[in-house]
Formats: structure tokens, C-alpha cells, sequence
């Protein structure tokens, strides 16, 4: 299972991955992705714009119209029950069986990837207990709380100790507090060397738990890359802000290379910088030898939803208003 | 074998489990279950002095109704799981689409089954209390195979619209396609158990039981857990069906020649297989039908010369008629055109409910006819050659290649829609045989059935005259 973890091979590979419903409608049109062994992908876009379907590509549940996909090192459309049987997936619905107490679903699963008894309860009683939902097995799933029934569906798609994981919407329509407990779940597993892939609206959840962001419009991927990466691309070099204690006018001074001034006010002032490690000692000592009454010098925090908006905003044509 | 069977009963158990935890399935089921006998018995009672010949009905009966209400445990068993959600998770595991199928049919056959069954041991129970003649174990092992064969053909049936359908309400509204049928199937069976005997009932519960297979493959073949899925199954394109039809039916020809230079000789050869198989059965039913009359008929009406002359006598008298040589004016041969038409349309529609099966069971009833009429000439000591050259073959050389065509058109419907096509979809299989069944019946099914009528009405009754000049 773990084969191309070991190889350092790429967990999951798509290239040109295409699917065509009704023979007009591109839901997913030419999606290429590398994702490699411990990484988490976070998969954004609006609804309907291919997220799901692309996963269920990725699980060999729809197969693709063009291109492909390899999970795992299988192919998704000639080994499409390889590919099955080394990934674990969370849906959108939990797709729990309400009369089956959180033991035996989590034993009918286990059955069902094919694992011995004895492996069957060691898992299930690891991840009963992993998820802290020991109390409640012997409980049929459908007097289970949201979470509750979230977490016995993540358990499910761990039970097979699957190298790749995908989570389509793992906290959607969840209150606060179990989304909470979920994220937190997800990103105990990251540090298992497991890859994972979360499609979401939730622009936070994403930004605290991918490594990688994809963001997908129309069935097209329109940015891909880390956090940062996305953040220059669309927003540009990183801003930091000096903030003063009291008025101060720093007058005409020349800006170091590879620095900009973005903004100024009579208290603070913005600067675009495009290698800060070099840059930076330079603007601090230049604003101190002004005897500038320096409190703060810090990066301008700028958040993945203003990457997300903007670039839908773009692809729409639209203005952004940040 | 073994890891094929673990996987069908584990996707089974889990099902039984769950359906067996719902006392909304539960309660009725068994209320229904246990009613039914004692009213079946207290109604027995009453007419058991009318005849003993009840009680086997009544038994199949019994069996029948839980039949026809567990049938909801099939009827949900894709599409309510696909309502719930629950489907995708079971999608997305390991388990090929053999396993789930097989796994749900399993269930949707043994819960109706094991009621049937259960419900007709406490009735035979009731009955053992009163002074009745019980059916014959060979006629009880009939019944209960009936009923078996009736829980697989509506269960198969079921999950086949499972499958296909997006709600459980649409589900539920289509399970008339399967419940009427049955229940017309149950009357037909009722009077083969009032009127005809235990053989008769055999063939019944081979039929059936060869449907309920054709069934079982034809949900197989085309079962793809992407269509639970997709969004394909959601809509229905009329447009683009009637343009997908009918660009199978005119194939690339751009003009009617074309069409019958290159497109119909392509046809007839992708049917050489099916027209040597229908040929193959026209050939052995009219011999073995022939081989019947001429052997069997003499012991049981002893063919004396008196007879014989007699016989001959009224076919001369007949024959000599003007209006049997004058045809023409008692049946034009318009209508006999569209009698033949129907003839062959009444193949289609019975091949397109049974896989082919039926539409080939009416082709043998007509070539048993011809073998039937061929070995009723012997017995009057008249040339079998010779009637058959002279009063079938004229006509019969359009008419019997037309019927012999459809008939292997028939099949290859059959055949195609019970075959795996893992790039098409249920609908599309469905269209395009209608489309080839289609293509062969304008093309060639219907000129040579008119031509075959105009023969039949104004050359056939010229050469028999002909041909027995002494009549």
C-alpha cells in the first residue's frame, strides 16, 4: 500500500483530466495535479465548479473523459479497484448506516477492504478511540451528534490505513464546534505522511491545513501552488507595515533595491519588498537613523481569501474590491 | 469462487442486518404473513367441497402476496441508498460492481422468499387440521419453485429499475412495470393449475426461471457504479435520442440506394449469426413438428382409408371453390400484408419484454404450424414435397425470409441487451437495438411481407391448382 510513499513517488498525479457529462457539459476540463507523499491539497472553488467530481475521478468512481489520473502509483481508469483500495474517502454526506452501532460499521468497512479479523479490531478500537468515540460504539450511528457521525466517517476512511485521503467538504454544515474537532482531526493525520486532498468553501479551514491550493473555476484550474506562492502571484510582493508611536514625516528618503513604498500615513508606512531578508535590516536601520519612533515592523497579513476573491474576480471579469 | 461469494454475503449481511432493525419492514411483514394464511384457510374451508384443485392455488397465492410488498426492499435497494448517502462510501471500496449487485439481489430475493415460504408452511399447517386432498409432492415442489421463480423475476426486475431510477418515488411508481406483469403471470398460472396439469406448470417454472436469469444478466451486464452517480441518468434528451435513432437507423448512406447498397447488406451481416441460429430452429421445429403429426396423430385417431378419402374429398371441394382460387375478394392482400406486419410486430414486442425468448417461442409456434400442416398432408397420403413446393413456398420464399429476418433481428436484441457494453449505458444499448431492429424491419422485414401477400393472394392458389390438377 505505502509502495509509493517508500519510492518517493508522487501520491497523486493528474494530467489533462477531463470529464464531459451529457455529452456537452465539461464539468471537469483539464485538471493537472502533483501532489506529494504528506502533503495536504486544498481543492477550493464555488459549487459546481468540478471539485467533487474531480475526486470522484481520483477514487476511479467516474471515469475521465480525457487525460489521466494515477493514485498511488495505479492508474484510475486500469486499476480502478487498486486505486479504490488504497485510498480512503470522506464525502459530503457522512453516508453512515444509522442502524449500525460506530463498531460494527467501522467492522462492515473493515470487511470490506478486506482486512482479517484480528487487523479489524485493532483498527477499529484504535480509531474509535483515536477519535475519542469509544464510549459511544456500542450506540447505533443515528442518535450520534454531527460531529460525532463526521468523525466516524473519517474513521471509515482511515480503517484500511489508506495512504491517500480525500475529504470532499469535511465540515460543511457543521456548527462551529464540530467542524473544530474535525480540522483538528485532519491535521493530527497530516503528520502521518499520509496525503490528502480537501476540497472546501471554507477559505480558514484550507489556509490552516494545506500545504498546496489549488484553486478550480469552471472545471479549470486557474492557480496552483503553495500559500505563498498563490499570494505573490495574485497579490503581489509581500507588504510590511512600519508602524510609528507618534506623528512622524520621514520626508524624501531613497528606498533601498527591491523595496517599494506602497503607502504612508503620518503614523504608519506600507512597503512592498521583494526579498525581505536582504531588504528589511535596510529600511529598519534607514527609519531608525531618521530617529523614526519606531513601535512595530511587520509583515501585512494577508489572507487566502483575498487571494480566492481576487481571483475569482478576475476570472469573472469583475473588479476586486479587497 | 470463495473470495467472490465473502464479498457478495458481506455486502448481503449488512443489508439483512439493516432491514431486520427496521420494525416499519419488520411488523407488516409479519402481520401480512401471518393473516394471510388463516384467511386463505377459513376461504378454503369454505370451497374445498367445490373442488380440491383450490388448495394449489391458493398456496401459490399465498406465496405471491409477501412477495409483492417485500418487493419495496428491492425496489430502494440502489436508489435509497443513493437518497441517503450512503452509496458512495460503498462505491468508493474495493468491491466490484459483481459484488454489489449480487450482494443486493441476494437480499432483495431470500427476505420475500423466506416470508413466501414461511407464510405457505403455516397455511399447509392450517390445512393439515382439516380433511383435504394435499397437491402431490411433485405439484408442491412445482409451486414452490414458481414462487421462487416469481421472487427472482420481480426482485431482478426491481433492482434493475433500482439502478435506473434517480428517486425512490420514481422507483416506487415504476414497480407497476413489474407487479402487473406478475400479477397477469399469476393469472395465466391459475389456469394452468385449474385447467392444465403438472407438466403444463414445468414449463411455466422453466420459462420463468430462464427470464429471471436473462434478467439477473441483463442488470449485471449493465450495472456501472457511475451511472449511481453521474448525472447522465438525470436527464432525458428526447432531441438527442430521436437524432442518435435515427442516425442509426439511416447509418452514413445519403440516399435511399445507398442505404440499401451498403448500409442493409452491413446489417444482414453483422446478423448472419442470429439468422443461421433462427434458420437452424426453423428447420428442427418444423421437422420435429412434422415427425409428431405423422407419428403420434395415428394413435390417437386411426387414420382409415375412409378417412383419408374424406379428407381429401373436402380439400378438392374446397380447393375447386372459385372464391378459394378467386382469394382476392374474401382476403385482399392489404390486409393479409398487415396481418403479416402485426404477426411480426406481436415477435418484437414479445421479444422486447423477454429478452428475445418469447419472440422466438411465437417464430417456432408458426414453424410449427407449416411442420404440422407438411405432416397432416402425409397422413392424407398427399406429397409433403409437393404441398410445400406448390401452396408455401411461392409466397413462403418472401414471407418465411421476411419472418426468419425479424425473428434474428428479435434475437439480436435480446443478445445485445444482455450483453456487458462498459462504454454505454442501459438507454443507450436499449435505443440502439431498437434502432438495428428498426432498420432491418423498414428495410426489409416490410417490402418482403408485401410482396409475400401479393403472391400469396394472386400466384399461390394459381400453383396449387396447378400442381393438383386432379383435385
Amino acid at each position: 500500500m505505502l509502495v509509493a510513499v517508500r519510492e518517493g513517488k508522487v501520491m497523486i498525479e493528474s494530467n489533462d483530466l477531463s470529464k464531459q457529462y451529457n455529452n456537452d457539459f465539461w464539468a471537469v476540463d483539464g485538471v493537472t495535479l502533483n501532489v506529494q507523499p504528506g502533503q495536504i491539497l486544498g481543492l477550493l472553488g464555488q459549487n459546481g465548479a468540478g471539485k467533487t467530481t474531480t475526486v470522484r475521478m481520483l477514487t476511479a468512481l467516474l471515469s475521465p473523459t480525457r487525460g489521466w489520473a494515477r493514485v498511488s502509483g495505479y492508474d484510475v481508469a486500469k486499476h480502478p479497484q487498486d486505486v479504490r483500495a488504497n485510498v480512503g474517502v470522506l464525502t459530503e454526506q457522512h453516508g453512515l448506516y444509522m442502524r449500525m452501532t460506530g463498531e460494527e460499521y467501522l467492522d462492515f468497512f473493515g470487511r470490506v477492504y478486506g482486512l482479517d479479523a484480528k487487523t479489524r479490531k485493532a483498527r477499529s478500537d484504535y480509531l474509535l478511540e483515536y477519535f475519542g468515540l469509544q464510549d459511544a460504539a456500542q450506540r447505533r450511528s443515528g442518535e450520534y451528534s454531527k460531529g460525532m457521525k463526521q468523525k466516524l466517517a473519517l474513521a471509515r476512511a482511515l480503517i484500511h490505513d489508506p495512504a491517500v485521503l480525500l475529504l470532499d467538504e469535511p465540515t460543511s454544515a457543521m456548527d462551529p464546534e464540530s467542524a473544530q474537532l474535525v480540522r483538528s482531526e485532519i491535521s493530527r493525520l497530516r503528520s502521518s505522511k499520509r496525503t490528502i486532498i480537501i476540497c472546501t468553501h471554507n477559505l480558514a479551514e484550507a489556509e490552516a491545513l494545506s500545504d498546496q491550493i489549488a484553486i478550480i473555476y469552471r472545471g479549470k484550474i486557474l492557480l496552483n501552488g503553495t500559500l505563498e506562492e498563490l499570494k505573490r502571484t495574485v497579490l503581489g510582493p509581500v507588504e510590511y507595515e512600519a508602524k510609528f508611536a507618534r506623528e512622524f514625516d520621514a520626508g524624501e528618503f531613497e528606498m533601498p533595491q527591491g523595496a517599494v513604498l506602497s503607502s504612508r500615513s503620518t503614523t504608519s508606512m506600507r512597503f512592498r519588498v521583494e526579498a525581505p531578508l536582504a531588504v528589511n535590516p535596510i529600511l529598519v536601520n534607514t527609519l531608525t537613523s531618521r530617529n523614526a519612533p519606531l513601535v512595530s515592523f511587520q509583515e501585512v497579513p494577508k489572507k487566502l481569501e483575498h487571494v480566492y476573491l481576487k481571483t475569482m474576480a478576475d476570472a469573472q471579469g469583475v473588479a476586486y474590491a479587497a | 469462487m470463495r473470495r467472490n461469494w465473502d464479498a457478495i454475503w458481506m455486502v448481503a449481511r449488512r443489508e439483512f442486518q439493516d432491514q431486520f432493525r427496521d420494525w416499519r419492514i419488520i411488523v407488516p411483514m409479519f402481520i401480512m404473513v401471518a393473516l394471510f394464511p388463516f384467511v386463505a384457510d377459513n376461504t378454503t374451508q369454505q370451497a374445498v367441497n367445490f373442488m380440491n384443485r383450490i388448495i394449489p392455488f391458493v398456496i401459490l397465492v399465498i406465496g405471491f402476496f409477501p412477495l409483492s410488498f417485500t418487493l419495496i426492499v428491492a425496489l430502494e435497494s440502489f436508489v435509497g441508498e443513493k437518497e441517503r448517502g450512503t452509496i458512495e462510501p460503498l462505491l468508493s471500496s474495493p468491491l466490484d460492481d459483481k459484488h454489489l449487485y449480487l450482494g443486493k439481489l441476494l437480499v432483495g430475493v431470500s427476505t420475500p422468499l423466506l416470508f413466501s415460504y414461511g407464510s405457505i408452511l403455516l397455511y399447509l399447517i392450517l390445512l393439515s387440521r382439516r380433511a383435504v386432498t394435499f397437491p402431490s409432492i411433485y405439484m408442491m415442489t412445482l409451486i414452490l419453485l414458481l414462487t421462487f421463480a416469481h421472487a427472482v423475476l420481480m426482485v431482478s426486475s426491481a433492482i434493475v429499475i433500482s439502478v435506473q431510477a434517480t428517486t425512490i418515488r420514481a422507483a416506487n411508481l415504476l414497480a407497476s412495470f413489474v407487479v402487473v406483469p406478475v400479477a397477469f403471470l399469476l393469472q395465466g398460472e391459475t389456469v394452468l393449475i385449474f385447467w392444465g396439469n403438472e407438466s403444463v406448470l414445468f414449463f411455466a417454472v422453466a420459462g420463468l426461471t430462464i427470464l429471471s436469469g436473462l434478467l439477473i444478466r441483463l442488470g449485471l451486464s449493465h450495472f456501472k457504479r457511475e451511472y449511481l452517480l453521474g448525472r447522465e441518468i438525470d436527464t432525458l434528451n428526447f432531441k438527442s435520442m430521436v437524432r442518435t435513432f435515427v442516425a442509426r437507423v439511416t447509418g452514413n448512406a445519403k440516399s435511399i440506394s445507398e442505404w440499401y447498397r451498403v448500409e442493409i447488406p452491413s446489417t444482414l451481416r453483422q446478423l448472419r449469426q442470429p439468422l443461421l441460429i433462427v434458420l437452424g430452429v426453423a428447420v428442427i421445429t418444423i421437422a420435429a413438428s412434422y415427425a409428431w403429426v405423422v407419428n403420434v396423430t395415428p394413435q390417437h385417431i386411426q387414420v382409415t382409408p375412409e378417412r383419408v378419402q374424406a379428407a381429401q374429398k373436402y380439400i378438392a371441394d374446397n380447393l375447386g371453390k372459385s372464391e378459394v382460387i378467386n382469394i382476392s375478394t374474401n382476403v385482399p392482400a392489404p390486409w393479409l400484408f398487415l396481418n403479416n406486419v402485426r404477426a411480426t410486430l406481436l415477435f418484437f414486442f414479445a421479444g422486447l419484454i423477454s429478452f428475445s425468448t418469447l419472440g422466438v417461442a411465437l417464430f417456432m409456434v408458426n414453424m410449427a404450424l407449416i411442420g404440422g400442416v407438411l405432416g397432416g398432408a402425409s397422413l392424407i397420403h398427399f406429397s409433403p414435397l409437393l404441398v410445400f413446393i406448390s401452396a408455401i413456398l411461392p409466397h413462403g420464399m418472401f414471407e418465411l425470409t421476411a419472418v426468419i429476418i425479424a425473428t434474428a433481428a428479435v434475437l439480436k436484441m435480446g443478445a445485445v441487451l444482455v450483453t456487458p457494453q462498459p462504454d454505454k449505458s442501459m438507454g443507450e444499448v436499449f435505443l440502439l437495438s431498437l434502432a438495428d431492429w428498426f432498420r432491418v424491419f423498414i428495410g426489409l422485414v416490410v417490402p418482403l411481407l408485401a410482396i409475400a401477400s401479393v403472391i400469396e393472394v394472386y400466384v399461390t392458389p394459381i400453383i396449387i391448382k396447378m400442381v393438383f390438377p386432379y383435385l
